[in-house]
């Protein structure tokens, strides 16, 4: 059904290069995360996929079959925005059956089709209403509706929930992937929020720069980056890097232990520091400790009830298994 | 706050009244006999008459002349919106590195005077066998309206978020199915203040009617001027004309000024 594979894609806008050359792979069914900072060129990769940009160079394929140069309409994809862009003249009832009515399907079966998609998505009772009329986790949810009725080869999500408070995005997050359990369908979603990232995706694609950077399963970019950036990329608070002579012990020019993988001590460790601002969170704390011969301060992951004051001497020892060495061109040392 | 706005009140009915007045001196005109008409110190209170009518109506088809106005005015427009829709779609939507250029380049043309292009313009609808006909004026009017159409359908359309476009890209099949149903129910309102306004101003146009024109195709602003004649100047007449002139176009303006004050406002306001 839906499996699509970049070759050497590369794309750009006049003399300016946003994307070099892509090589990627999406299996049928998969939930793939493309995540960034703005300016990885994400969205422009997501829009080649969609047919909305001209692939400058290079090959996409649809089950095999090149689709590069097919219109958008008819690559048979759904593509959800962030904006959500539903038509503003449409009722719910109408925006969620145009794609059917362009496909020339009768209007019995796209009533039918409405009234299931309103079902799952619980929009039942706001058919006849304008998209102006709804909330904004409505309006996306009938975005979405506009997607499934098509029952598309694969759905685009172009950063969906950027345009939602916070508690709303948690829950829509649920709600995206629970409907990508139901329906099985590959799922291509754009993010630049590495925690959606890692909670939904089945495979992450790293970008920067137009070019991806790591590929791989939420897990396995998180306990083995293959370079500085996905390893400042992935996990929340960033892995604290250490270099000088810190690193050099290890063999190493640069060294990364994540702040959930350092010890404190009031007595003994590896490196001595002082306390700075500390975040409580209830469930856990992020210490900011300044530690000698280190420009930055490293941050600390320990549990929720630790009382520490600001200027504190306190040792710290990192795990030394969950230790991550680069050299000098960033790449991991494995 | 109340007292200021009982002032901007009156001072909107007085600011009204200065626009209004000339109409309503015409107006007034028109109904005076000759000699009442240039009277000074002018008189307000006099018996009205109709007479006036009857002559402009005797002297001249004035039905002939609206309805040239009404042909040429409505052809024209068509014409420009069906060729400004496309124009104004493809700068808003497809924009490359010249789209500001032409358009600037587009609306500099309205800066020319139309005199420096007369005899050029006579000479080619001579040869071609445009001159007194309802084609030519059209052809000229429409060419005349063009930048101004243009602009306001760009931006009205600018205003429209791409990411619509996109999404009706993403599920129909071909441009003329997403302007249809997409662009053009979102932006008929649009369409349709800017084709008042381009009927207005082809209505009130005299400069191009007066000398491309004759009799044949020539519309009221003619019928107007005609009254001003080496027989002399017939003020009760003239305004008899300019009444009869004016009122389809008032009629129309007065039916659809919503709409009227929509375009004319649009893209001033978010």
């Amino acid at each position: 059904m839906g499996s699509i594979n970049l070759v050497g894609v590369s794309k750009s806008f006049g003399d300016v290069l946003v994307i070099p050359s892509v090589d990627l792979e999406v299996n049928e069914g998969e939930f793939v995360v493309f995540v960034g900072p703005s300016g990885s060129g994400k969205s422009t990769l997501l829009r080649l996929i969609a047919g909305l940009e001209e692939v400058s160079k290079g090959r996409i394929e649809f089950n095999g079959q090149d689709m590069t140069n097919l219109a958008p309409a008819k690559r048979g994809l759904a593509m959800v925005f962030q904006s959500y862009a539903l038509y503003p003249h449409m009722s719910v009832r109408e925006n969620i059956g145009f794609p059917l009515k362009m496909a020339s399907m009768p209007k019995s079966e796209i009533a039918a089709k409405v009234q299931e998609a309103a079902k799952i998505l619980n929009l039942s009772e706001y058919l006849e209403r304008k998209p102006r009329q709804l909330s904004g986790g409505q309006r996306q949810r009938v975005a979405i509706g506009r997607a499934i009725v098509r029952q598309p080869k694969a759905f685009l999500f172009d950063e969906p929930l950027s345009n939602l408070d916070a508690a709303l995005r948690i829950n829509m997050r649920l709600e995206i992937m629970e409907l990508h359990q139901q329906l099985k369908t590959t799922m291509i979603y754009v993010t630049h929020d590495q925690v959606e990232a890692m909670t939904m995706a089945d495979k992450i694609v790293v970008l920067d720069h137009g070019n991806i950077e790591q590929v791989g399963s939420p897990l396995d970019l998180y306990r083995a980056p293959d370079n500085l950036f996905v390893a400042g990329f992935i996990g929340a608070p960033r892995m604290n890097f250490l270099d000088g002579g810190e690193a050099s012990r290890y063999n190493a020019t640069t060294i990364g232990v994540r702040p959930e993988h350092v010890q404190i001590s009031k007595s003994s460790g590896l490196w001595t520091g002082k306390v700075g601002v500390s975040e409580h969170l209830g469930s856990d704390t992020f210490l900011h400790v300044n530690v000698e011969g280190q420009q930055a301060p490293l941050t600390v992951r320990t549990d929720g009830e630790v009382q520490l004051n600001y200027g504190e001497t306190i040792y710290l020892s990192p795990e030394e298994d969950k230790i991550h060495k680069f050299d000098n061109n960033g790449k991991a040392i494995r | 706050m109340k007292s200021n706005r009982v002032l901007l009140s009156i001072l909107g009915w007085v600011i009204g009244f200065i626009i209004f007045f000339p109409i309503l001196w015409m107006v007034m005109a028109s109904l005076k006999t000759e000699i009442d008409a240039v009277a000074t110190p002018p008189s307000f209170f006099f018996t009205p008459t109709l007479e006036n009518y009857f002559v402009v109506q005797n002297r001249s088809n004035y039905l002939n002349y609206a309805w040239n106005s009404i042909v040429i005015s409505v052809f024209a427009t068509l014409l420009a919106i069906l060729i400004a829709v496309p124009a104004s779609y493809s700068f808003a939507f497809r924009p490359t590195k010249r789209t500001k250029f032409k358009l600037v380049w587009i609306l500099s043309t309205k800066m020319m005077p139309p005199v420096g292009v007369l005899i050029p313009m006579y000479l080619f609808y001579k040869n071609m066998g445009l001159l007194d006909t309802h084609l030519g004026l059209i052809l000229i009017y429409t060419l005349m309206n063009l930048p101004i159409v243009i602009w306001v359908l760009y931006t009205y359309f600018k205003d429209i978020p791409q990411e619509i476009l996109e999404a009706a890209q993403m599920e129909c099949d071909g441009l003329l199915k997403i302007f249809l149903y997409i662009l053009l129910p979102l932006s008929k309102s649009a369409i349709f203040s800017t084709s008042l306004l381009s009927i207005v101003l082809i209505w009130n146009e005299s400069f191009w009617s007066l000398n491309l024109t004759a009799f044949e195709a020539a519309p009221l602003t003619a019928f107007i001027s005609s009254y001003s004649s080496p027989e002399g100047l017939f003020w009760a007449k003239l305004s008899a004309a300019s009444t009869l002139a004016i009122l389809p176009i008032m009629f129309l303006g007065w039916v659809t000024q919503k709409q009227m004050v929509k375009g004319l406002t649009l893209g001033a306001v978010k």
